[in-house]
C-alpha cells in the first residue's frame, strides 16, 4: 500500500511522540495528585497556565530552556490555588476544579491578546538531543531518538515515579494520604504538606506538559490550545490504577490515535476530517467501557482531610 | 523502651513512680454539650486501665485528647508528673503514647512493613527486610504471629489489630490506649486480643482499654473507670477489683453505669400491669426471628406485645436493638421467622405496606434517616406521606394542607420552631424529636417502636417525650421502647427485655426487684 511510506511511518511515530508527551506528563501529574487523594479537575487550567506562560517566557527570552521553567513555574501557579482553596481550606474539589479550568482559559486568553492582539509569534524551532547509534535505526531512530530534550525527561519520569513510589517513603506517604490520610495524621506525619507537594508536583509536570505543547507542538499559543489534553489525562490516570507504567502505554496508545487523525488528513484519506478527529475520543470511551469498570481509586480520593473527624 | 520503663519502677525515691498519664480536671466543650466534664484519672504503667460507658458517655473525646487529636478547654494533663501539653498525634508518639483506633489505622493498600515504616522521614528509603525482622522479634515477643509481607487489607480485623499493636512496640510506645478495640471482633479474637492485652501489662506497659461490655472489663482490668454523661462516675481501684469476685465487680460496675437512686433498693413506682389484658390477643408477636444481615446478628427472637403494653428492651448499646427495631420496621429482612401483627403475617412486606398497618418506628438517628436536614420541618412531618392525599394531587403539592398539618403539629406537639419552613437540621435535638414524634404518631398506630427516644435531649424534653409514649401506649397500640438508661425503662415499661448479643437474655415482669435481675442479664451472669 503506498500509504506506509518510510515518511509517513517517521511522520507518525513522531506524531505519537509528540502528542504524546503532553499526555504522559498530564497522567503523571493527575497520577501523583489522585494518589494523594486529591481529585485535580483543575488538570486542565494547569497544562494551559503552564502552555501560556511556557510560550511567553520562550518568546521573550529566545530561550526555549527558560520557556520549559516557565511552564512549570506556569502550571504550579495555578496548581498552587487548588492547594489553598481544595488542601489548606477543604473546598470541593470538582468544583473548584472546574472553576480553575475556566478560570485559566479565560486569564490565558485574556493575557494573550492584550499582549499579542491578533498576532500569533511564532517561536524558532526547539534543538533536538541526537542520541548517537540509537538515532541510526531506521524509521524509530529519527521520530523517537533525535528529539527535545523533554521528550526524554517525561518517558524518564516514568521509572522516576516507579521508583519514588515503591521505594521511598515520601511514596509510602503519598499512598496513605490517598487511601487512610488519618493513619498519615496518627503516624506524625502532616497529611496536609504530602497533599501540597502532590498537587504542587503536578501542577508542575502538567505545566510542563502545557509548555511541550505550545513551545514544541505548535510553536505558537492559541487560546484554548490544549482542547482535552488535561482530561484525557484525568482518564488516563484513573486506568492506570497508580501504576506510571499504564500512564505511558495509555500516551501511547492515545497518542497513537491522535497522530493518526492528523497523519490520515495529511496523506489525505478520503474520510471527513470530523471523523478523523473523533478517534482518540471514542477511544477513551472504549477503553473507559471495557477497562473503567475496575478502576481501583483511593478511598479517600476528593475527601478534604480534617484531623478528627470520622 | 522496655528498660526506659524498668528503670522508671525501679527508681529509688520512696514513693511509687508518678503515673505515665494524669488527668487533672480536664474539661472539653463541644457546642451545646460538655463532653469531658473537669475529669480526673491516672493511667499507670503495668496496668490496664478500663474506660466504661455507654454511647455518649465522653469515652471518644478522651481517647482524642491523650491521643494528640483534640485538646482540653480545661484543666491539667500530667506526664510523668510534669505538666505538659500532649498537641498532636506526633508528640503523643514522642511520649510514647500509641492509639489503636476501633476502624484500623493501616493503609489497606499497603503490607503491614510498609505501614510500621510509614512517618519516617521522606528522603528515607524504607528498609523493608529490616523492618520485618524487627517486625517479627516484636511480634514474637507479645506472643503475636503475623506476616510482616502481607498486604493489610486482605487480613482480618483481629490480625490488623494486632500488627498496629506491634507497631506500636516497635516505635518504643509505653502507653497503648485500645478504643473499642473489641466492638468488632468475634469472641475468638476478642479472647485473643484480652489475653495479649494482659501480657503487655506485665512487660510494664500502660494500657487504656475503652470498650462498653462489662464482662471483657472484669475479665482484663485491673483497674475500671466509668463515665456517664461526660462525668466520671466512679471506678474500682486495683485492690478493690481484686477482693471482689467477677459477679460482685460486675454488679459494682452496673449500678455506675446505669445509677441507682435508690443503692437501697427502696420501693419503686412501677407502670400498673393490670392495665394490660394479657388475655386478649396480643398485638404483636414475634416467632423464633433470626435476622442475620445485620452487624449484630438476631437469634431466636420471641415476644409478644399486648395492645395497650409498653415493652422495654435493655441492654448494653449494639447488641442487636437497633437490628430488632429495624426488622419489625421492615428496614432489615429477615431470614428466618415470622413477624404477626393482628393476626397476620407481615415479615414479607415492605416498609410502606407496614407503616399501613399501622408500624411505627421512632428512630434515635433522628437527623440521618429520621429527617432530611435541609426540608423545611413542614416537609419533613410528611416524608412518609409523600405523593399522596390531601398533601399532594395529582402528583401536585398542596401548600395549603401541607402548612395546615404543620401548624396543627406544631401546636400539638409544642414544637418550637421560628416558622413551620424552617429546615428541621436547624431546630435544637428536642424539636427534631418532637417533628419525629409527632410524623409517627399521627393517624392509627398498632405498633410503635421507639429507639432510645430521650438520647441526647433535656430534662424538658425527655418528660414529653416520655408522654407521648405513655399516650401512644393508652391509645392501644403495643409499644416497644428500646433504652439505655435503666431508670427510663423501669418507669415507664410494664415487661423489661433484655438483650444480649442479639438474644433476649430474659423477660421480666416490672416489679419490685427488676432492676437487680435486669443487672444480673445485663451482664450475662444469668446464662
Amino acid at each position: 500500500m503506498t500509504l506506509f511510506t518510510d515518511t509517513f511511518l517517521i511522520a507518525l511515530i513522531a506524531g505519537i511522540a509528540a502528542a504524546g508527551v503532553p499526555l504522559l506528563l498530564a497522567g503523571l501529574g493527575e497520577q501523583l495528585s489522585e494518589k494523594a487523594g486529591v481529585l485535580n479537575v483543575g488538570i486542565e487550567g494547569m497544562m494551559l497556565g503552564g502552555a501560556y506562560l511556557g510560550f511567553y517566557i520562550a518568546w521573550a527570552t529566545e530561550s526555549t530552556g527558560l520557556g520549559f521553567l516557565g511552564g512549570i513555574l506556569g502550571g504550579m501557579l495555578v496548581a498552587s490555588l487548588m492547594v489553598l482553596f481544595c488542601v489548606r481550606m477543604g473546598l470541593n474539589q470538582i468544583v473548584i476544579g472546574i472553576a480553575l479550568t475556566l478560570g485559566a482559559e479565560g486569564a490565558t486568553a485574556l493575557l494573550h491578546h492584550v499582549q499579542f492582539s491578533r498576532l500569533y509569534p511564532r517561536l524558532s524551532d526547539v534543538a533536538t538531543w541526537r542520541i548517537p547509534g540509537l538515532a541510526d535505526i531506521p524509521i524509530i531512530g529519527p521520530a523517537l531518538f533525535d528529539r527535545e530534550p523533554v521528550v526524554y525527561l517525561a518517558v524518564a519520569l516514568v521509572p522516576i515515579l516507579v521508583y519514588v513510589y515503591r521505594r521511598t517513603h515520601l511514596g509510602l506517604a503519598v499512598q496513605a494520604a490517598g487511601d487512610k490520610p488519618a493513619a498519615l495524621d496518627s503516624a506524625g506525619q502532616s497529611v496536609l504538606a504530602i497533599r501540597s507537594f502532590a498537587v504542587l508536583g503536578c501542577g508542575a509536570m502538567v505545566g510542563l506538559g502545557g509548555a511541550f505543547m505550545s513551545i514544541v507542538g505548535a510553536g505558537v499559543f492559541v487560546p484554548f490550545m490544549t482542547h482535552g489534553n488535561g482530561f484525557i489525562g484525568i482518564v488516563l490516570a484513573m486506568l492506570a490504577r497508580g501504576r506510571p507504567l499504564w500512564v505511558l502505554f495509555g500516551a501511547v496508545l492515545f497518542g497513537a490515535c491522535l497522530s493518526a487523525a492528523t497523519a490520515l488528513q495529511v496523506a489525505g484519506v478520503d474520510i471527513p476530517t470530523d471523523v478523523v478527529q473523533m478517534l482518540p475520543f471514542v477511544a477513551v470511551m472504549l477503553v473507559l467501557l471495557i477497562a473503567g469498570r475496575n478502576a481501583k481509586l483511593p478511598a479517600a480520593l476528593g475527601a478534604a482531610y480534617v484531623r478528627g473527624e470520622r | 523502651m522496655l528498660d526506659a520503663q524498668t528503670r522508671a519502677t525501679a527508681r529509688p525515691s520512696g514513693t511509687e513512680a508518678p503515673p505515665i498519664v494524669a488527668f487533672e480536671g480536664v474539661t472539653k466543650r463541644y457546642p451545646g454539650i460538655i463532653a469531658n466534664d473537669s475529669i480526673d484519672m491516672e493511667f499507670r504503667a503495668g496496668e490496664v486501665h478500663v474506660l466504661l460507658g455507654e454511647n455518649g458517655a465522653g469515652k471518644s473525646t478522651l481517647v482524642s485528647m491523650l491521643s494528640g487529636l483534640q485538646q482540653p478547654d480545661g484543666g491539667r494533663i500530667l506526664i510523668d508528673g510534669v505538666e505538659r501539653p500532649i498537641g498532636s498525634p506526633s508528640e503523643a508518639l514522642e511520649i510514647g503514647i500509641s492509639t489503636v483506633f476501633q476502624h484500623s489505622m493501616l493503609v489497606p493498600s499497603l503490607t503491614l512493613v510498609e505501614n510500621a515504616t510509614l512517618g519516617r522521614k521522606w528522603w528515607q528509603k524504607p528498609d523493608r527486610a529490616g523492618t520485618a525482622e524487627a517486625m517479627k522479634a516484636a511480634a514474637e515477643r507479645i506472643g503475636v504471629n503475623l506476616d510482616p509481607m502481607a498486604v493489610t487489607g486482605d487480613l482480618s480485623l483481629g490480625e490488623r489489630q494486632q500488627a498496629e499493636i506491634t507497631r506500636a512496640l516497635m516505635r518504643g510506645a509505653r502507653f497503648l490506649i485500645l478504643d473499642e478495640a473489641t466492638a468488632m471482633l468475634t469472641p475468638n479474637d476478642a479472647a485473643r486480643l484480652g489475653e495479649l492485652m494482659r501480657r503487655l501489662a506485665a512487660e510494664g506497659m500502660a494500657v487504656v482499654f475503652i470498650t462498653h461490655k462489662l464482662n471483657e472489663a472484669v475479665a482484663y482490668g485491673d483497674r475500671i473507670s466509668v463515665l456517664r454523661l461526660g462525668k466520671k462516675v466512679g471506678g474500682l481501684a486495683p485492690d478493690a477489683l481484686k477482693t471482689l469476685d467477677p459477679q460482685e465487680a460486675t454488679n459494682e460496675v452496673v449500678r455506675l453505669m446505669f445509677g441507682t437512686r435508690d443503692a437501697s433498693g427502696a420501693e419503686e413506682a412501677h407502670p400498673d400491669s393490670t392495665t394490660v389484658d394479657r388475655a386478649a390477643k396480643p398485638t404483636l408477636e414475634l416467632l423464633a426471628v433470626y435476622a442475620e444481615a445485620g452487624r449484630v446478628p438476631l437469634q431466636n427472637i420471641e415476644f409478644k406485645v399486648w395492645p395497650g403494653e409498653i415493652l422495654g428492651i435493655a441492654g448494653i448499646d449494639g447488641n442487636g436493638q437497633k437490628q430488632l427495631a429495624e426488622t419489625i420496621s421492615g428496614q432489615a429482612p429477615v431470614s428466618d421467622g415470622r413477624i404477626v401483627l393482628d393476626g397476620a403475617y407481615i415479615d414479607r412486606m415492605t416498609i410502606g405496606q407496614r407503616r399501613e398497618k399501622g408500624v411505627r418506628y421512632v428512630t434515635d438517628d433522628r437527623l440521618g434517616e429520621g429527617t432530611v436536614g435541609t426540608f423545611p420541618m413542614s416537609i419533613n412531618l410528611l416524608l412518609k406521606e409523600i405523593g399522596q392525599a390531601p398533601y399532594w394531587r395529582g402528583g401536585l403539592e398542596q401548600p395549603e394542607a401541607i402548612r395546615e398539618n404543620a401548624r396543627r403539629k406544631v401546636t400539638d406537639f409544642d414544637i418550637r420552631t421560628p416558622s413551620i419552613d424552617t429546615p428541621v437540621g436547624k431546630l435544637s435535638g428536642g424539636n427534631i424529636q418532637k417533628v419525629l414524634l409527632a410524623r409517627e404518631l399521627a393517624g392509627s398506630s398498632r405498633v410503635v417502636i421507639f429507639e432510645k427516644p430521650t438520647y441526647g435531649l433535656d430534662l424538658a424534653n425527655i418528660a414529653a417525650t416520655q408522654m407521648r409514649i405513655r399516650e401512644a401506649a393508652k391509645s392501644g397500640a403495643a409499644v416497644i421502647l428500646i433504652s439505655t438508661e435503666l431508670d427510663e425503662l423501669l418507669a415507664l415499661s410494664h415487661r423489661i427485655a433484655v438483650m444480649d448479643q442479639g438474644r433476649i437474655a430474659g423477660i421480666v415482669e416490672n416489679e419490685d426487684g427488676a432492676r437487680h435481675t435486669i443487672g444480673a442479664l445485663m451482664s450475662g451472669a444469668a446464662k
